[in-house]
């Protein structure tokens, strides 16, 4: 058997974390050695993966496949497809990153913080690689913990409240999915005699019942709703986000948020593809509101952060909205905007981060002038900005164009309305940012240090890529594409569903009136030059 | 190498001065000042001789065939939907490179003199270098969404640049409120691409004129309507408009070269280019002629009561933007064209020679306390008056040809309810700007005075803009003078501003430096020969005929002698009297600088006008008022209060629960965690139980 690449991934944070939990706290130099060494090991073979993954192909690869609970079916089951793949890697990057960034911030407990942050890796890449629905659980379970000791501990003041909102409400959301996966496999055994979780399995299965089936939609999408998070279930998000360390929030915003959409694509879609098709509707009401009630109430926010922050409500409504349109081009627009949306607010995260660090606020009322007396932080925050606003040339554009298309062809008005999100973009970045930077810098913000080497080499990175992306977005595209495909095919196969995409006579109709146009222009010139010619012929 | 293949490598031109905005963002401090101009106007130049070898390559082809297109590589593809980054060569593209790069060269050129001293020097040429990269990236797509790309590049730098000096706050709030505006008419644009894409799936140029032959008309309105959606945020049409007189607050070689001559005529660009959809809809093409008509007739008549040169002379632009848009709606293409290429010369002219003026006297943009100067800038008003008699329609100079055949056409097309307006309009813009060049050049010298004369204390609380000089202080607070932060108010003058005092404190105005005459004297004399380019006489229409493969199968409108003579005769007879009105009223300038004949003798309608007919301050009051109150309920209340309440409540009521069950308070979480993984034990082991069966 070849070399077990994906697990590979998810052992060697988990490997990271007990090596780093057996060095004495006393030198804090070596433990951030090795959590460099292990996170960039995990890079590295996420690059890896990246490199050999072969683009066109929609079925799994690299799969991994052992028994783990021989007894309740439960196997321990890897698996990477186009739409896993951008969110493992980003993953992969994201996390050297951000222990880069926390090299200032975080200066007690080190050992305990590279530990959580390792361990935290570690079950986010199980969440995005595991094919079965059990394992898939205990990932989505075991992340919360991690996430919940790094906000506790390296937070912000109203730190506790919020650990504990994140804790209890994402995992109240847990407990409907657990319910849900159960139900689906001793239904399914029930059915075929043969107990098992793996999704691909009870994927090919067709025989839930409508109610069933739309009951256990309605299961999975509370811990993904939640999650996403999806409007009205979003308030935990900027909770979490201002008392949380930068890098929690880098990771918070980059990844886990990601995982209540990539859950619809990979599991409520293929298992549910009749509550799916039935149920858009709601859930793209539910994002057009989100990207415009996201938007609204960030640009009201008083804390640079809380304004990010809820501009990731609006921006997971773009991705939302791009999945529930139920198109290729929808899906690959939501998976782009899945890759995009770490690029940016991650950058945007790191900078409110590096202020915070100099100010010790994150009023927006308490700056001004910045852009005065630190220059280089104000241009990388512009770049950033404009990448988040969704200007295109950056990443964000294709993502949300793709996203918009695939609502337009689905239903006209979702798209309509979520276009007004693209005014209110610019509102609650640029509102917020003139009174930031603009004016005369004055008492603390004219005595602010530029950004540092590290911290330029920290967030450079991100928008590089998010400029690459958006000029360049192919490679990403092409990857994604078959397994947003297999999506919509499953549907045409499973419901009544068709997508409104594959109207090729249009397209054919209009290269005949093309084809007759350029014989028309051909024999008109064929005529002047003829009639040019007579016209010599008589002088 | 053959003239094709000569124009696949078009895509080179927006390279040039892409590469030097990224060489000087990066290394700009280390350059400096004039180094970093003298490369950005290099390149600049470049780009012209780039642009001047496909004009050449071109003309080489045969009329008809006078189009290359480039698909360069793949930039989306997704599902049954693919879009290229390609450049398209022809006729109207071309033109527009010209445009850009020959304009763009004169005024990177006059900023070296302008920009000087400004400690952001570099950075200044960084951004006006990514602008230009971004306009010909507009104008050279050989698609709809790659277009887009720069009409949002354009709009970025035009945010950057309005907002240049951002420690003004007049300066950073005007650039905020520009890109946002230009938003609005962004969705207009995206709905149209979403609507071409789910109606024939291709957004190429090409595709278009086949495509409006199939769809149905309604869609052909449709995708005009939106599109023209998106053309009256760029361009200023009415009502989107608002954006662009406050974009007078970034330097005046932005204004000349962004606000006046390139990009706000990217509108009339995209409309060219979406032609065909006008062309199968007469219901759209007919609301375009409107939007522009009635956009040249209000704008001209709030140009007339502004005191301040660059707000009359904005104004005057979105007058002028507004008969493009007749042009369009008219079918009029060509004319619209020869129309933004007179206009770009004398328009960037007056705003180079404004600048000159500005800059001549203590940065003062009050006319009010201006008089006489042609004393004092000779060369400046020698130019300036060449492009006033240009754009005012006095015949031979450019704006003349370019203005009457847009009437004219207007004329033979029987629309005549748009060519008595675009009539009126034509005195109105004799009016103002005789007024403007009147009380700027000619009649008292007003500084003199002005010095001395009593000041009302100014609104804002700063008195001046912290020239140096000590003797303003006791007028209104005194300030600090820091010589970092050499603009903290703005020289804005609104209308309905008492005038300030002047800045000159005893000395002359004086001229501008050579590097900023040259380019205002080239463009003076292209505002007075470019006329030439497109003469409706004989076949001394080179325009025309050099645009006519692009607007294949438009019906030409076809004057005869008498409706040319009678439209012509008409407009000119206009323009003397407007020019006629002014000079009788400002000939001998104003009494006192705070009495200005025409806006006294005519309130309340004066007031109405000069406030712009107070709907830009309308929309300012909604956003400030009732738009932020109800966004701030929405987070203080609905979301706080009402979503967020409901999950903690809920919260709440499970942490009661569990003090029941428990006296202890913290440590919750862990007993939460380890009820989890009892509970998950429980399951596993009756299932396995219940599985083992």
């Amino acid at each position: 058997m070849s070399f077990p690449l994906l697990l590979a991934i998810i052992a060697t944070p988990a490997l990271g974390a007990v090596v780093i939990s057996l060095l004495p706290a006393g030198r804090p130099e070596v433990i951030k050695a090795f959590g460099y060494l292990f996170t960039v090991a995990t890079a590295g073979l996420c690059g890896y993966l990246l490199w050999n993954f072969q683009a066109g192909q929609a079925s799994f690869q690299f799969v991994y496949d052992k028994p783990w609970i021989p007894g309740l079916g439960v196997r321990f089951t890897l698996g990477v497809d186009g739409i896993s793949l951008f969110m493992v890697v980003v993953t992969g990057l994201l996390f050297p990153l951000g222990l880069l960034a926390s090299e200032k911030y975080i200066v007690h407990r080190v050992k305990a913080y590279v530990a959580w942050f390792l361990m935290l890796e570690m079950a986010i890449m199980g969440i995005f690689l595991t094919l079965d629905l059990i394992a898939f659980f205990v990932f989505w379970e075991l992340m919360l913990v991690p996430m919940y000791f790094l906000i506790l501990g390296w937070g912000s003041a109203r730190r506790k409240y919020a650990a504990m909102k994140f804790f209890i409400y994402t995992g109240l959301g847990s407990a409907f999915l657990l319910a849900s996966t159960l139900v689906l496999g001793f239904l399914h055994q029930a059915d075929t005699g043969v107990l098992s979780f793996d999704y691909r399995v009870l994927a090919d299965w067709n025989g839930l019942s409508g109610t069933a089936e739309v009951l256990l939609f309605l299961g999975f999408m509370a811990a993904f709703a939640i999650k996403a998070p999806l409007f009205p279930f979003h308030t935990w998000l900027p909770d979490v986000h201002t008392e949380a360390p930068t890098a929690g929030s880098v990771v918070l915003a980059g990844v886990i948020i990601k995982m209540g959409a990539y859950g619809f694509v990979r599991f409520s879609f293929e298992l549910f593809p009749q509550a799916s098709v039935d149920l858009a509707p709601i859930l793209l009401v539910l994002a057009v509101i989100g990207i415009l009630y996201g938007a609204i109430v960030a640009a009201m926010q008083t804390d640079l952060k809380r304004v990010i922050a809820y501009s990731s409500v609006a921006h997971m409504g773009f991705v939302i909205l791009g999945i529930f349109s139920l198109t290729v081009i929808g899906i690959d627009g939501a998976v782009f905007t899945m890759v995009s949306h770490p690029l940016t607010t991650g950058a945007l995260f790191l900078l409110v981060g590096m202020i915070y660090e100099r100010l010790h606020t994150r009023e927006i009322g308490e700056m001004g002038g910045m852009w005065k007396s630190v220059p280089v932080l104000t241009g990388l925050f512009i770049v950033a900005m404009f990448a988040g606003i969704g200007l295109p040339g950056f990443s964000g554009f294709i993502g949300e164009f793709l996203s918009l298309t695939g609502a337009f062809l689905y239903d006209r008005p979702y798209a309509i309305v979520a276009a007004f999100g693209v005014i209110f973009a610019a509102v609650y970045m640029l509102w917020p940012f003139k009174k930031a930077f603009a004016g005369k810098a004055s008492g603390a913000v004219a005595a602010m240090k530029d950004l540092d080497v590290r911290e330029i080499v920290v967030v450079v990175p991100l928008l590089a890529l998010s400029l690459f992306l958006g000029i360049y977005p192919k490679p990403v595209l092409d990857r994604i594409e078959p397994s947003a495909d297999r999506a919509v095919l499953h549907f045409e196969q499973r419901t009544d569903y068709r997508s409104p995409e594959h109207s090729k006579a249009r397209i054919e109709r209009l290269r005949e009136v093309e084809k007759e146009q350029a014989k028309e222009a051909k024999a008109a010139a064929k005529e002047a030059a003829k009639g040019a010619a007579d016209g010599e012929g008589a002088k | 190498m053959n003239a094709r293949d000569v124009l696949d490598y078009v895509g080179i031109i927006p390279l040039l001065p892409l590469f030097g905005a990224a060489l000087l963002l990066i290394f700009g401090r280390r350059i400096g000042e004039p180094i970093a101009g003298w490369i950005a106007t290099g390149l600049m130049a470049l780009a012209f001789v780039g642009s001047l070898v496909a004009l050449f390559a071109l003309l080489d082809l045969p009329s008809e065939t006078r189009l290359q297109v480039n698909q360069i590589f793949t930039w989306i593809p997704a599902g049954s939907f693919s879009v290229h980054v390609g450049t398209q060569a022809d006729p109207l593209s071309i033109t527009w490179l010209l445009l850009v790069t020959g304009v763009g060269t004169l005024i990177h050129l006059y900023s070296i003199g302008y920009m000087h001293g400004d400690p952001l020097f570099s950075r200044f040429f960084a951004y006006l270098n990514l602008f230009a990269a971004s306009m010909l990236i507009l104008v050279i797509a050989d698609n709809l969404l790659l277009t887009f790309l720069g009409w949002e590049g354009v709009g970025l730098c035009s945010y950057l640049l309005i907002s240049f000096w951002y420690q003004r706050n007049d300066a950073a709030v005007a650039g905020k409120k520009a890109f946002v505006t230009n938003r609005v008419g962004d969705v207009g644009f995206l709905l149209a691409m979403f609507l071409i894409i789910a109606t024939y799936g291709s957004l190429e140029y090409t595709a278009m004129s086949p495509a409006a032959h199939v769809i149905s008309t309604g869609t052909c309105t449709a995708i005009a309507l939106l599109l023209m959606v998106g053309a009256m945020g760029k361009s200023a049409q009415i009502p989107l408009h608002v954006w662009l007189t406050d974009a007078m607050e970034g330097p005046t070689p932005v204004s000349a070269l962004i606000h006046a001559a390139t990009m706000v005529t990217a509108g009339v660009f995209l409309m060219c280019r979406a032609f065909p959809f006008l062309e199968a809809s007469s219901s759209a093409s007919t609301v375009v002629m409107w939007v522009g008509a009635i956009t040249a007739l209000l704008a001209g008549t709030v140009a007339v009561m502004q005191p301040d040169i660059k707000r009359a002379l904005a104004y005057s632009t979105i007058s002028q933007l507004g008969y493009m848009f007749l042009a369009v709606g008219i079918g009029a293409y060509t004319a619209a064209v020869f129309m933004v290429l007179c206009h770009a010369f004398y328009k960037g002219c007056l705003f180079l020679g404004a600048g000159s003026v500005i800059h001549g006297n203590g940065d003062n943009q009050d006319m009010r306390i201006m008089g006489r100067y042609r004393k004092f800038l000779p060369v400046t008003a020698f130019a300036m008056v060449i492009a006033w008699l240009s754009i005012a329609g006095i015949p031979p100079f450019s704006g003349f040809w370019a203005k009457d055949e847009i009437l004219v056409d207007a004329y033979t097309n029987h629309d005549y309810g748009v060519w008595i307006v675009g009539t009126i309009a034509a005195l109105i813009t004799a009016v103002y700007m005789t007024r403007l060049i009147f009380l700027t050049f000619y009649g008292n010298a007003r500084f003199e005075r002005a010095d001395s004369f009593e000041a009302v204390p100014v609104v804002s609380g700063g008195s001046d803009e912290g020239t140096v000089h000590a003797g303003t202080d006791e007028v209104g607070e005194a300030h600090e003078y820091d010589p970092d932060d050499p603009f903290v108010d703005t020289p804005t003058v609104r209308f309905g501003e008492p005038p300030r005092p002047g800045r000159l404190h005893g000395h002359s105005p004086h001229e501008s430096p050579a590097i900023m005459l040259l380019p205002i004297v080239v463009l003076a004399l292209c505002a007075a020969f470019a006329g030439l380019l497109n003469l409706p006489i004989g076949n001394l229409d080179f325009l025309a005929r050099f645009l006519e493969p692009v607007f294949h199968g438009v019906k030409e409108a076809d004057p005869s002698t008498t409706q040319e003579l009678t439209a012509e005769g008409l407009s000119v007879l206009m323009a003397m009297t407007g020019l006629a009105i002014a000079v009788l009223i400002y000939k001998r300038g104003l009494r006192t600088p705070a009495e200005d004949p025409v806006v006294d003798k005519t309130r309340p309608v004066s007031t109405l006008m000069g406030h712009a007919y107070y709907w830009d301050e309308g929309i300012s009051a909604f956003v400030g008022g009732p738009g932020e109150k109800s966004g701030s309920w929405l987070d203080r209340v609905f979301d706080q209060k009402i979503i967020d309440g409901a999950v903690n409540g809920t919260a709440a009521l499970v942490q009661w629960g569990s003090r029941v069950a428990s006296r202890v308070q913290d440590g919750f979480v862990r007993r939460y965690a380890l009820g989890i993984l009892l509970g998950t034990v429980a399951i596993v082991l009756f299932v396995l139980l219940w599985a083992g069966r």
